[in-house]
């Protein structure tokens, strides 16, 4: 699918908007397993975290984006629990790519004064609540049918992964052991970070002999399921500057929606992320080239290798040839998910925040053993529903404004 | 009482028979069944009856235990009539469906209701004059 220029057109509108909006706040809680924990004590700490992290507090913010697998009127609770009036709400709901999709509308509720902080934040208990994965799966089959889908029983998500990565080894001649090299990156970063979850050596032996769940994915090409909350705190510019933490400013952002079943994709090697990421990058005036590393929704292996190709790191078809030889881990030549992804640090449903939280932290320099030398910017990329939208951030520190 | 696409659509494998969609203004074949048209934005879409032939765009096999009924195939099938539809290759083992195979459609009755699966198609099934 090619993209028609009006709207990268449409993205360049929102360029007077770059870097005039930061992040000033950004925390995770309860990463891994929280035996005894709920979604809204999950998210209600992390925000907490959050808000002590920019220097303010939560009678401070006035704008709030947030959305749940579980309820689709979440905000509401969220609000009542935290005890805010916000002037600003958003609750819109594209899986795990929602939290970046927040980004661009908050950007400019700061931006035209509808609001003067603005909270992102989720939380989920799927790995330790008694109502988890297994009894929302279930209840999302009536809530969220897929007529034309279920009757084949595909197990979903993962075998929607599973058709698109078969589809792109066909095409491309990607390989299983191309595919592991990502879940071995993921480790290697992984061990960098004391907040990882999985944190034992990984071999690609290791993934390729790993439990077969659709082929041509094994157990090891699919993103843990934890659990884990995490918030990040949007204000102006100038008034970041004011506050804790060195501000790191929103550069570019786009949302993109093809289609929601995996049957009504276009075509399976091409995701919706070839749309968000030319216009969140035609907002920020960059190109891939300018990153100093990349932050993608790894929920599978094939993702990130789908990722790089349509966020523009190489071209349709040769990203399994670029994550080969380690590119992609540790001392690589492009640092992707740092902190262990999805695929060994935290996936709690929906992981979409924990890329923007994993910028900021690099980005300040506040990413401990892990740390890239050289870091002023990042592209921070969700998906949500079976590859169904893509939504696309570009961050950078003061200094890229 | 209107029917809505997707009762229609269930109502026809009900009664054993595959139906799809196909615009009056564009003439596209539409799937899955909706109220307009995705390509040109017409309505109502007119029900047709496709060939039933197809090729394998994409398929898994998907592990299941053996006191489970075992492994199983689910893939994604493109129909000669330009359209796409998830379903099952039966008749062959899991690992035996491969992409780019050609596929024939049966309506089955499972639990009372009619599905639309596939079989791998004849090595003689004529395609557009052709041998597939
Ligand atoms: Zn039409």
């Amino acid at each position: 699918m090619s993209i028609p220029q009006s709207h990268l057109d449409a993205a360049k509108a929102n360029r007077h908007l770059r870097g005039r909006i930061a992040i000033a706040g950004a925390a995770t809680y309860g990463c891994g397993e929280s035996p005894g924990m709920d979604d809204m004590t999950l998210l209600v700490r992390a925000a907490h975290a959050a808000v002590a992290d920019a220097g303010l507090s939560m009678q401070d913010i006035d704008g709030l984006a947030t959305c749940s697998v579980n309820s689709g009127m979440w905000t509401m609770p969220v609000i009542e629990h935290l005890g805010i009036n916000p002037t600003y709400v958003d609750g819109t709901m594209v899986g795990g790519s929602s939290f970046i999709a927040h980004l661009l509308p908050a950007v400019r509720a700061l931006d035209a004064g509808q609001c003067n902080a603005v909270l992102i934040c989720y939380g989920s208990a799927q790995r330790s609540a008694a109502f988890g994965r297994k009894e929302s799966t279930a209840a999302r089959r009536f809530m969220d049918p897929q007529p034309y889908e279920h009757p084949f029983e595909p197990v979903l998500p993962v075998t929607a992964y599973a058709l698109a990565a078969a589809r792109h080894m066909h095409e491309f001649g990607t390989t299983r052991e191309q595919l592991a090299e990502v879940a071995v990156a993921a480790r290697g970063w992984a061990q960098q970070n004391p907040e990882a979850f999985m944190r034992d050596p990984l071999s690609i032996d290791d993934v390729l002999k790993s439990r077969r769940v659709a082929s041509p994915l094994g157990v090891r090409d699919c993103c843990l399921v934890t659990d884990g909350a995490g918030a990040i705190v949007l204000t102006r510019a100038d008034r970041a500057r004011d506050l804790k933490q060195p501000p790191i400013h929103v550069l570019g952002s786009a949302t993109a929606c093809w289609n929601r079943q995996i049957s009504c994709m276009p075509d399976l090697t091409t995701t919706a992320a070839a749309q968000s990421g030319p216009q969140a990058f035609a907002m920020a005036g960059l190109s891939a080239k300018d990153m100093d590393m990349a932050q993608l929704y790894d929920a599978f292996t094939i993702n990130t290798i789908l990722f790089l190709e349509d966020l523009g790191f190489c071209k349709k078809g040769e990203g399994g040839a670029f994550v080969q030889n380690g590119a992609i881990a540790p001392g690589g030549r492009l640092a992707v998910n740092t902190n262990g992804g999805g695929l060994s640090c935290v996936h709690p449903g929906m992981y979409g925040i924990f890329t923007l939280i994993e910028a900021v932290r690099q980005l300040r320099g506040q990413a401990g053993q892990r740390q890239l030398t050289r870091a002023r910017t990042a592209v921070c990329h969700g998906n949500g529903g079976t590859l169904s939208s893509q939504a696309t951030a570009i961050l950078g520190t003061a200094d890229t404004v | 009482m209107q029917m809505s696409a997707q009762t229609h659509y269930q109502a026809e494998l009900d009664a054993g028979r595959f139906c799809i969609q196909q615009c009056p203004q564009c003439s596209k074949h539409v799937f899955t069944p909706r109220e307009l048209c995705p390509h040109c934005g017409a309505s109502p879409l007119k029900w047709v009856r496709p060939s039933g032939l197809g090729v394998v765009y994409s398929t898994s096999t998907i592990a299941r235990k053996p006191d489970a009924g075992g492994d199983y195939n689910v893939a994604l099938i493109d129909l000669d009539e330009g359209v796409r539809m998830m379903s099952r290759v039966e008749d062959v083992p899991p690992d035996a469906v491969h992409i780019g195979q050609r596929v024939q459609a049966r309506v089955a009755q499972r639990d009372g209701r009619g599905l639309v699966l596939f079989h791998p198609a004849n090595a003689d099934t004529k395609v557009n004059g052709s041998a597939a």
